[in-house]
């Protein structure tokens, strides 16, 4: 097996160093452009300044996500990425880095490689998050019962519809919580900041876990305002736009947005 | 039914943002379902504009040809837009309209459910837009055609595979853009709970008729019970109000397309395993990275690479039987039923034909065998002339 026991248990506090100042989570979908490529970009992340690093595992129907989220999807899967070769890049990038590490991936891939074995894996490689955007408070607890055992944080998702959820979602969160933004066009419509806020108050409430604001491709202006109520934000296709244009030679590019977003955030 | 799920299978397994609005579609329809003026409205709708009780016929010519059981016909061709799809769809897009919608969005394979729920959405007043493959726009380009005209605007969906299963991703995603005013008509039984359930529902009416209809012609239940399956709301239709009879078999017929070993088919009964997708547990045609196969048929309306969770229910404690069909099969049994009773069946239709056409022979003669025909054949005549070589000039 090419992945190493890296010693998971000195990644008990796991999410508190990188919530130490205004936290930012780069994303990239694993295998695009390669799956080499993207260890190379993970680090160039790292080396940048990005706090968290979120990797998507590819899926066949990725139904959350936007077009240049899928088109990314659709290149990595056609390179033949699997669960077993993300778990190998992790290791990999392992050696050079110990930056919290949070998985993005649907329900069905985790479910046919077992639920079990895929948060043993997740352990033994050091990833300390799991987001799954199919996975509702409703039906959770067929997966939190393993990712339990192996002390992996299911991360929830709030939207911008939970209303009456929030609380409830909101108050069993381990690791950080993710909130995403309203529609597409969110960042010409300030009603839809104020209502981040509104929902940023509502966990806050019941929950000390930090909040992660997830955007598509946010402006610096929108970065500095959401940063006075959040604990971190993720910009999910800035990043994987990036890729998608300069394929192999984007490390430059991605370093420079890392540092951007960064920037704004202090 | 317990809870959210038959048995192991069905379940909400969607995006969070969707959740509330599912919450609101099943209280709205725990409500409404039961309100007199939505039932008899409903009830007006499916006699005087879909025109039901749909006919039972039986098939005099085919029964003596096959020399076995009696074979009758549940004609769903016969109801108004041409299939068993206006039923479910008045019965949503009235809810969507006791719901204060004011937008139905829809998915749509073949065309069917799509010209439905544009037929639906016009009578009762509502926007429409509907969410297509772009390869089955070209498939049934004479549906999109349809659609147009009854005022739905049609998006081709370039995503995945173009087919249905990624018209249902474009149209979830297009819901969780704006499900405020959007109501979301789904197909088929299948998607999070309460849909399965909705759909099933709606559709039963076929199997509550037919149960009576064929107990007022030969005074006792049929033997088999047969309807293809896609997704599989025809099939569950016509089983529904016989499941609690067990003497009554009851036989689901799946695309096996080009053949079940090369990889061209939609039959995720046989070929397809457990997984999550479309917000349901059930089976699925996977690889094993567990990435939903493209799955293939020459009927658009079963090419769909999963089944509805109640299905794989009733096929979990052997219930009900689901069988392959190939499209050579189905093909000949479009021609065949064209020739021998002057009723030209959907191809979705034709692979139950088919599938009689097998076992019939070796039924006793007073055996009876019922078989849901779920919709007219009219929108496959360009594909199967093509299929046999034909040129046809419009």
């Amino acid at each position: 097996m090419p992945w190493q026991d890296t010693g998971v248990k000195k990644y008990m506090s796991k999410f508190s160093e990188a919530f130490k100042n205004k936290a930012f989570v780069g994303f990239l979908t694993a295998g695009d452009p390669d799956i080499e490529t993207s260890g190379e970009y993970i680090l160039e992340m790292v080396r940048s300044g990005a706090d968290i690093i979120e990797i998507g595992i590819p899926f066949s129907d990725p139904i959350a996500e936007g077009e240049v989220i899928q088109a990314s999807t659709q290149r990595a899967l056609k390179n033949g990425v699997n669960l077993d070769k993300v778990f190998s890049l992790v290791s990999q990038i392992r050696k050079e880095t110990q930056v919290p590490v949070v998985f993005l991936t649907y329900l069905n891939p985790i479910f046919n490689y077992g639920y079990e074995l895929f948060f043993a894996m997740c352990q033994k490689i050091g990833v300390q998050g799991v987001i799954i955007p199919d996975l509702p408070y409703e039906e959770k607890e067929e997966v939190q019962i393993s990712a339990d055992k192996y002390e992996i944080d299911l991360i929830p998702i709030i939207a911008p519809t939970s209303a009456k959820r929030i609380q409830k979602i909101a108050c069993c969160a381990n690791g950080f919580i993710y909130v995403i933004s309203p529609g597409d066009s969110w960042s010409t419509n300030s009603a839809n900041m104020a209502q981040l806020k509104d929902i940023v108050k509502e966990i806050k409430k019941v929950s000390d876990a930090p909040v992660v604001i997830g955007f598509g491709e946010p402006e610096e202006a929108e970065i500095k305002e959401a940063a006075k109520f959040c604990d971190g934000i993720s910009a999910g296709s800035g990043i994987v736009r990036i890729i998608a244009q300069y394929g192999k030679n984007a490390a430059e590019k991605v370093r420079d947005y890392v540092k951007s977003v960064k920037k704004a955030l202090k | 039914m317990i809870g959210t799920k038959f048995g192991i299978y069905g379940g909400q397994y969607i995006p969070e943002i969707l959740m509330s609005e599912i919450i609101n579609l099943e209280n709205s329809y725990n409500k409404f379902r039961n309100d007199e003026k939505f039932c008899s409205e409903l009830d007006f709708l499916l006699k005087n504009y879909a025109g039901r009780p749909s006919l039972l016929y039986f098939a005099k010519n085919m029964t003596k040809d096959l020399g076995g059981a009696k074979v009758y016909l549940k004609r769903e061709d016969l109801n108004h837009t041409g299939s068993h799809k206006i039923n479910n769809v008045l019965g949503q897009v009235l809810l969507a309209k006791y719901m204060g919608k004011k937008r139905v969005i829809a998915e749509t394979g073949a065309g069917q459910h799509g010209v439905a729920t544009a037929t639906a959405a016009a009578l009762l007043g509502l926007e429409c837009e509907i969410y297509m493959g772009k390869e089955d726009t070209e498939r049934q380009a004479l549906n999109v055609y349809r659609m147009e005209l009854l005022g739905a605007k049609v998006h081709p969906v370039m995503s995945g595979t173009m087919t249905l299963k990624d018209a249902v991703n474009e149209a979830m995603r297009e819901w969780a853009r704006r499900c405020e005013d959007t109501f979301y008509v789904l197909g088929s039984v299948m998607g999070p709970h309460p849909y399965p359930t909705i759909v099933r529902d709606f559709q039963s009416i076929i199997s509550k008729e037919a149960r009576e209809q064929i107990l007022q012609a030969e005074g006792r239940l049929p033997n088999t019970v047969m309807a293809c399956v896609g997704g599989g709301s025809n099939a569950i239709g016509i089983f529904y109000n016989f499941i609690d009879d067990p003497d009554v078999g009851l036989i689901g017929c799946e695309a096996a397309g080009k053949g079940l070993n090369c990889g061209l088919h939609a039959a995720s009964v046989t070929k397809g395993r457990l997984g999550i997708f479309h917000g349901m547990k059930s089976i699925f045609c996977q690889d094993n990275d567990g990435q939903i196969s493209p799955v293939y048929s020459i009927s658009a309306g079963l090419d769909y690479p999963g089944v509805g969770p109640e299905h794989a229910y009733l096929h979990s404690i052997g219930r009900a039987q689901y069988v392959p069909v190939t499209d050579d099969e189905a093909v000949d049994a479009f021609e065949y039923l064209s020739r021998i009773e002057g009723i030209i069946p959907a191809i979705e239709s034709a692979h139950a034909i088919a599938h009689a056409i097998k076992i019939v022979p070796k039924m006793k003669k007073d055996d009876i065998v019922l078989i849901c025909l779920s919709g007219r054949g009219d929108k496959d005549a360009y594909a199967m002339a093509r299929y046999r070589g034909k040129k046809i000039h419009e």
